[in-house]
């Protein structure tokens, strides 16, 4: 027989805080998805969210560091605060 | 360590979006790095794959689920977490027999509650093996057909509820020098896991440390009790470390690999010189009349196991083998008709949904 949907799951630890990936879970759908999720990833109150996506709807940038993806970024130095020389003597920049 | 709220891998930079509302599509959604999306298939290992994964390794950063490795950094990854995930859910077997004869409510939720994290322990495992490319059902079948381990500490049985005690402060204890190394394991997922369990095992440890405190408090019957408990796991609980490392050949390599950070002996040698004092304070005997302070190597000199034992436990012949195996394979066999319906019930309410949409 067919083995259930592998699904990722997402915790927002408390409010304030981003949905972080924790790990992934088998069920049968979604709904299922969260009650597992809770008893698996949550049993001592580690969030107050629960996203779930089933795995096979995830699309994912290339491993490969060199892969051209993050080029862009990689000369553009004036993008940092850094880049930009302040004299000492101005406050509070 | 209990109140934890914070989920440990919060990843900094993630632009996953603050709130989806179900059922619309979100933009800018960007991957978790160890989501089990499938693995682009292998050519042969070009030099300079293998050279990145080399350094990656060597500068003490992570392997993560969709980077090249070799493929036998990822059969032996394999290997060991399933081995790991599967201990978890065999050793849910010992304890949880006793579940429904706890002496009281309160040892009764504690009981269920570990037994329960035993299943939670296995399911974080399997799902940091499943970002290798291994599928839950083959990982299954592959147990119940022996073809992969589990640790043979749950081949022996637990005779009396002074056995909870003693699994949680030996067993669990010597899982815990085992694994917390692992927490900084050169596989992402794996060390994230880790890392989650451990967490969760120093629980397991206390209670049944504290169960034991409790018997030897109790009637020279309960201390007679839990001695003779101690007198069973003591030698088993230093097998868990594995055999010498003279006699561990996959150990070099899978140190190289940063998969362990720690030789076997280490590791016993570490459980032993942290147990013998535990032992004191609750008033037992640990059954190793070899086992006396060196204060030269500033550790306690102890017995060698009997490895004839571990070999025969490894090859099946241990009290349970058997016993625990078909326990498993007849839970799996007894769910099936649940996963089926499951299915066929997410079958019929997305059809259901779909032809709503239509109306």
């Amino acid at each position: 027989m067919t083995e259930w949907p592998l699904y990722e799951v997402f915790v927002r630890g408390k409010r304030g805080l981003n949905h972080v990936h924790v790990g992934s879970l088998h069920a049968s759908d979604d709904q299922m998805a969260i009650r597992n999720a809770r008893d698996v990833y949550t049993r001592r109150n580690e969030g107050v969210s629960i996203w779930v996506v089933r795995s096979d709807a995830i699309t994912a940038s290339s491993p490969d560091e060199k892969d051209p993806l993050f080029a862009p970024s990689g000369d553009k130095v004036y993008r940092h605060p850094t880049f930009y020389e302040i004299p000492d003597n101005v406050p509070h920049m | 360590m209990p109140g934890k709220t914070v989920p440990e891998e919060a990843a900094p930079g993630k632009t996953v979006p603050e709130e989806a509302v179900p059922g619309k599509t979100v933009p800018g959604k960007t991957v978790p790095e160890e989501t089990t999306v499938p693995e682009e298939t292998q050519a042969a290992a070009p030099g300079d794959l293998q050279e990145h994964f080399e350094a990656t390794i060597a500068r003490g950063a992570r392997i993560e689920p969709r980077d090249w490795m070799p493929d036998a950094y990822r059969a032996t990854l394999v290997r060991q977490i399933a081995q790991h995930a599967h201990s978890e859910i065999i050793g849910m077997q010992p304890e949880g027999n006793w579940i429904t004869r706890a002496p009281s409510l309160r040892r009764k939720a504690i009981l269920l509650a570990k037994v329960q994290d035993e299943a939670g322990h296995g399911l974080y495992l399997y799902s940091a093996c499943e970002t290798l490319g291994a599928s839950r059902e083959e990982l299954t079948s592959l147990l119940l057909a022996g073809r992969q381990k589990y640790s043979s500490i749950f081949n022996y049985p637990a005779l009396s509820y002074a056995d909870v005690g003693t699994i949680g402060w030996l067993v669990d204890g010597a899982a815990i020098c085992n694994q917390v190394p692992l927490c900084r394991t050169s596989y992402g997922p794996y060390g994230r896991a880790m890392i989650r369990i451990c967490k969760e095992e120093s629980f397991h440890q206390r209670q049944g440390y504290e169960l034991l405190m409790t018997m030897m408090r109790g009637t020279g019957e309960q201390r007679a009790m839990v001695q003779e408990s101690v007198n069973r796991f003591w030698w088993p609980s230093l097998m868990m470390f594995g055999p010498p490392d003279a006699d561990s050949p996959n150990s070099a390599r899978s140190m190289a690999w940063g998969i362990k950070r720690n030789g076997n002996d280490e590791l016993r040698q570490r459980f032993v010189d942290m147990t013998v004092p535990q032992a004191e304070a609750l008033g037992v005997t640990l059954p190793d009349p070899g086992l006396r302070w060196n204060a030269e190597r500033e550790s306690y000199d102890f017995g060698e196991p009997d490895w004839s034992e571990f070999t025969a436990v490894l090859r099946g012949e241990g009290p349970c083998n058997a016993q625990r195996l078909a326990h498993r394979r007849r839970a799996h066999a007894d769910g099936a008709w649940v996963r089926e319906a499951a299915l066929a019930f997410a079958g019929k309410t997305a059809l259901a949904t779909a032809g709503a949409d239509h109306d």
